[in-house]
């Protein structure tokens, strides 16, 4: 493969995702932890680019960065006082947690590097036409019509259900 | 750029987003976690939509912007669920929370 400016910005932005992931779980400050949370989402907006998918990326940015993380930062100031504002976290769970991390990242890798069906296949860099008009296509008039009514039914009961949980209980 | 560096990536993403839920003793933190983890799961359509299939057919990427739809519905729930264990524990460890614990 040559090392072209394409693969470096790739090699970027790759770098840029899991070097903040890797800051969201163990920095002890949870804001600074969802400050880079965001840098993460950007960064994974980034690699959809790569794959040509341009409505993902745009998706992936309105409503993860503009509205999850959002709701994240409601929840860091409504919940934490000065001492919540510093994760707790236990040495022994710590330990336990990285061996159990590191043994299912090694399990993943395995399985990447030796499935003969994703070998070989490369970006051949061809452009496809933006991918908006098909997505709608494909959700209002194909196979995703049903899906995309569920899912619509869900978010009316997710929207009801937040609101009635978190609303202050009236003891008569 | 191959599938592989994709696969790569997300398997990263979905460690460190496990190694978050298992360690992290706020819950905040633990929707951080799942965050991670389900922007690897959508990483990984986008990027089988593109190797694994002809150009034209882009499902995988319907798929995941369900993906991205169902996060955010559940980071809703989620954190209306934190909000009343806080009033009612005036914590969010996801440890103190015990009442059912026998």
């Amino acid at each position: 493969m040559e090392f072209t400016l394409k693969t470096f910005i790739f090699y970027g932005f790759a770098f840029l995702t899991i070097a903040s992931a890797f800051v969201v779980v163990t920095v002890r400050n949870i804001v600074h932890a969802a400050f880079s949370l965001m840098v993460t989402l950007f960064g994974v907006a980034g690699l959809y680019v790569f794959l040509q998918a341009d409505f993902l990326a745009a998706t992936q940015v309105i409503v993860y960065v503009g509205g999850i993380l959002v709701l994240i930062l409601f929840g860091v100031m409504m919940t934490s006082g000065r001492l919540e504002m510093r994760i707790h976290i236990e040495r022994g769970q710590l330990l336990l947690g990285g061996v159990i991390a590191v043994a299912l990242l090694m399990l993943l890798l395995t399985v990447i590097a030796n499935t003969p069906a994703w070998k070989n296949l490369t970006d051949d860099g061809t452009e496809l036409p933006p991918t908006t008009e098909r997505i709608g296509e494909l959700i209002l008039n194909g196979p995703f019509l049903l899906p995309f009514e569920v899912v619509s039914v869900l978010l009316l009961v997710a929207l009801i259900g937040a609101a009635l949980i978190s609303r202050k209980e009236v003891r008569e | 750029m191959t599938l592989q560096h994709y696969l790569v990536i997300s398997a990263i993403l979905f460690t460190l987003g496990i190694f978050a839920v298992l360690t992290r003793r706020n819950a905040i933190s633990i929707l951080m976690g799942i965050e991670l983890i389900l922007n690897s799961c959508n990483l990984n359509f986008a990027a089988f939509s593109r190797f694994m299939t002809p150009p034209e057919d882009i499902s995988g990427q319907v798929i995941a912007i369900f993906g991205i739809v169902l996060a955010a519905a559940e980071a809703a729930v989620f954190l209306a669920i934190i909000l009343a264990i806080y009033r009612e524990f005036g914590s969010i460890r996801p440890n103190e929370v015990d009442t059912l614990k026998g």
